[in-house]
């Protein structure tokens, strides 16, 4: 009777797949189906990196493809790290992403913090705060440029208003001084609301038990957020962290459309810097071997990043 | 039912037949490249008339300024077919020339009796040969141009500005000769009530991510004693480039930046020029001469409120002014040469020249411009046959992206940003120019 059981619910069992196709194992089927995808990603993202890693120890140059390709070993990158233009993009860069950073985690958990106490009309507040996200940084770069303008910018006549300067004086995008910060208050305004919703994440994951026994044992407000909301919300804030500082590692758009890199180089962060050299300049080699010290600079940090990130999530 | 099959066969056959005659009537199409600017508009309207003779079609390209290189080098170094006929600028000539991309067209216009001592000299040097100075040619002059200025006619002449202007400076309120009077007037104007609005000085050319601010420090620094080599000595830079009378005119285009340019204009080229002018916002500008026509007849400061005049001179008597313009060559990756080559045939006939200036294009041919009727046919005529006269260009050696991209840095890092001094710039470039020219190996 058992023999007869197990005999029919085999047979009702279907055959698997592989086996009705001839010669091909379950293993072997799986690959044929995930075959186009490993090779679409070999071709657009391993073979590019093997490609400029190769370029990167040549002169070569997209616009003289005529011209023989010299092998110079590791001259382009002894030549990047002893350029001092590189080095001060690198530090313009390092300077966005602190102060954006900074000033989006601040703003950003702030805002979180608000929009969890749930008062009436949050869910339309929250939506407001995500729109600048939602927009494109072509359209985001434009219309602030004209915000900025010091004739007819209605940034300028706000702060002429408030601080009774001329508001032709205040020229966000010529000066020296106020350029960098123009750039800084732009991407704040657009991706703050990024970290908001990060950070709101975390604090919706609290459990509201953890506050009630708090409550009763009478801790103040700042004790629970020291002591509850902080090191819970952590985690998240420090994940906000990581994607807008990889992020704004590679800022490029908003830059080149609100000032280019200027005024002079004030505002050239390290991807326009890359650009103007393998597009403008055509130095394919040299700026693959810049772009390999980016891409290992990225690596190097966020790996270290993340090993931290994982302790704190284990505390 | 058998209608119904008829019908469905008919329509078909239709379909089918219309494709292949559609197909046929374009298959000698020819594709012209180009930047999407007010010349192009007028070639449009040119090469209709090439249609009409030859039965060839005639497709466009038109791609913005600020991405007409990237645009159309890339085009070039991929060996790509979009472009049967380029209008390439003229640094491209290096290039283009030494990498095979452009056709070279000595054999031809042997053949078809074209000869480049019928165009204006410059623009033969400027927009054909590569080397310079050698007969060897790869394109054909297509559009002159050179940087001028335009000023507010109407301002000028009012009565109480002349009189102001003459007690405080001594001299009769019109065209500047030398740039010492040019920043005279611009600081005049700088920050004056002209009919209840504050109007500048003068738009000039900051712009720092393409060539603008090269464009316009060059403008000022020829006159002033700049060289680009030693007449002597191919390459060699220290002293010509960074020469006393070189740093004079760079600090001289400085302090015309900071004293008499519109707030803001920190990046300003030929679109913001255009536009700062149109909207009576400054008394002066620089620009090519291009959109010499467009302004012309803009209701609110063309006609009678418009006027010309040729870049002046410097402090020692040197005048010369930026070439712009372009040649027109033939694409080698095409497929289509022998169509492109009739294009460049007609082109460079007397009457299509004329009808091409005419039209608001900038004709190089001799047998137009040196017409008698020829400065008094636009206001504007005589300026551009006089600057014409004075032109230089920027290297057109193969590396004039870097080059350039090395200018555009060392001028806006001095000029706009206000880092370091004239001498330090100027330092700056011979230092990056020796590095091109020694990876080129030519040093």
């Amino acid at each position: 009777m058992l023999n007869r059981t197990a005999e029919t619910v085999a047979r009702a069992t279907p055959e698997p797949l592989a086996r009705k196709v001839r010669g091909i194992s379950d293993k072997g089927l799986a690959w044929l189906f995930i075959s186009p995808t490993i090779l679409l990603l070999l071709a657009i993202n391993i073979f590019p990196l093997f490609w400029a890693i190769y370029l990167s120890f040549t002169n070569y140059r997209a616009n003289r493809p005529n011209e023989v390709v010299k092998n110079l070993g590791f001259a382009n990158y002894q030549r990047i790290l002893g350029d001092r233009d590189v080095w001060i993009a690198m530090q313009t860069t390092a300077h966005f992403v602190f102060w954006t950073i900074l000033l989006q985690t601040l703003i950003g958990f702030t805002l979180a913090w608000l929009i969890d106490r749930k008062f009436r009309g949050h869910a339309f507040w929250t939506t407001l705060i995500l729109v600048p996200m939602m927009l494109s940084p072509a359209v985001v770069g434009n219309f602030w440029r004209f915000l900025y303008e010091p004739q007819i910018g209605l940034f300028s006549y706000v702060i002429a208003f408030v601080s009774g300067i001329p508001p032709t004086s205040i020229q966000m995008l010529s000066n020296v001084s106020l350029a960098p910060w123009s750039i800084i208050i732009v991407d704040t305004w657009m991706w703050t609301p990024y970290v908001m919703l990060i950070c709101l994440a975390g604090l919706r994951s609290i459990p509201e038990y953890i506050y009630e026994a708090a409550e009763v044992d009478r801790a103040s407000n700042w004790r629970q957020f020291w002591s509850i909301t902080l090191p819970i919300a952590l985690p998240f804030i420090m994940l906000a962290v990581l994607f807008r500082g990889i992020e704004n590692f590679k800022m490029f758009d908003m830059v080149n459309l609100l000032t280019g890199g200027g005024p002079g180089s004030t505002t050239e962060v390290a991807s326009i810097t890359l650009k103007r050299q393998a597009f403008e300049s055509w130095r394919t080699g040299y700026s693959s071997a810049f772009a390999i010290i980016l891409f290992v600079a990225v690596f190097g940090l966020a790996n270290i990043y993340v090993k931290a990130l994982n302790k704190v999530k284990q505390r | 039912m058998k209608s119904s099959l008829k019908l469905a066969l008919g329509l078909a056959s239709a379909v089918v037949g219309s494709t292949v005659v559609s197909n046929a009537a374009h298959a000698e199409d020819l594709t012209l490249c180009w930047a999407a600017w007010d010349p192009a508009n007028a070639l449009v309207e040119l090469s209709k008339d090439f249609t009409k003779e030859t039965g060839i079609g005639m497709k466009f390209e038109f791609v913005p300024w600020t991405n007409y290189a990237d645009r159309f080098l890339n085009e070039l170094n991929s060996h790509g077919k979009l472009c049967d006929l380029i209008i390439g600028d003229s640094q491209w000539i290096g290039g283009a020339a030494e990498n095979g991309h452009y056709v070279k067209l000595n054999d031809f216009f042997d053949k078809e009796k074209i000869s480049m001592d019928d165009f204006v000299p410059a623009t033969v040097v400027g927009y054909s040969e590569w080397p310079k100075n050698t007969p060897n040619y790869w394109a054909l002059p297509a559009m002159g141009d050179v940087v001028g200025w335009t000023y507010r006619k109407d301002w000028f002449s009012k009565p109480e500005l002349q009189k102001e202007f003459k007690e405080k400076y001594g001299w009769d309120l019109g065209p500047p000769a030398t740039f010492d009077q040019l920043k005279q007037i611009a600081e005049f104007f700088q920050k004056r009530q002209i009919d209840g609005k504050t109007v500048y000085g003068a738009s000039i050319y900051t712009e720092r991510g393409s060539e603008g601010i090269t464009m316009g420090a060059m403008d000022v620094l020829y006159s002033y004693g700049f060289q680009y080599e030693n007449p002597k000595k191919p390459y060699d830079m220290e002293g010509f480039v960074n020469s006393p009378d070189a740093i004079k005119g760079l600090e001289f285009y400085k302090a015309l930046y900071d004293c008499c340019t519109p707030p803001g204009a920190s990046n300003s080229y030929m679109g913001e020029g255009v536009d700062a002018f149109k909207s009576g916002q400054v008394a002066m500008h620089m620009n090519f001469a291009f959109t010499w026509p467009g302004l012309q007849k803009d209701e609110n400061v063309g006609g009678d409120k418009i006027g010309y005049f040729v870049n002046p001179k410097g402090p020692g008597g040197a005048q010369f002014a930026q070439l712009g313009g372009q040649g027109i060559s033939v694409v080698s990756y095409s497929d289509k040469q022998e169509s492109a080559l009739k294009y460049i045939k007609w082109f460079a006939n007397k009457d299509v020249q004329a009808k091409w200036w005419s039209l608001g294009g900038y004709s190089c041919l001799n047998a137009v411009v040196k017409d008698p009727k020829f400065p008094s046919s636009q206001p504007y005529a005589q300026t551009f046959l006089d600057s014409m006269a004075i032109v230089k260009d920027f290297w057109a050696e193969p590396s004039y992206a870097p080059l350039l991209q090395a200018s555009q840095k060392r001028f806006h890092d001095y000029v706009v940003a206000g880092q370091g001094s004239a001498k330090d710039a100027l330092d700056g470039l011979v230092k990056d120019w020796t590095q091109i020219f020694q990876d080129d190996g030519k040093m």
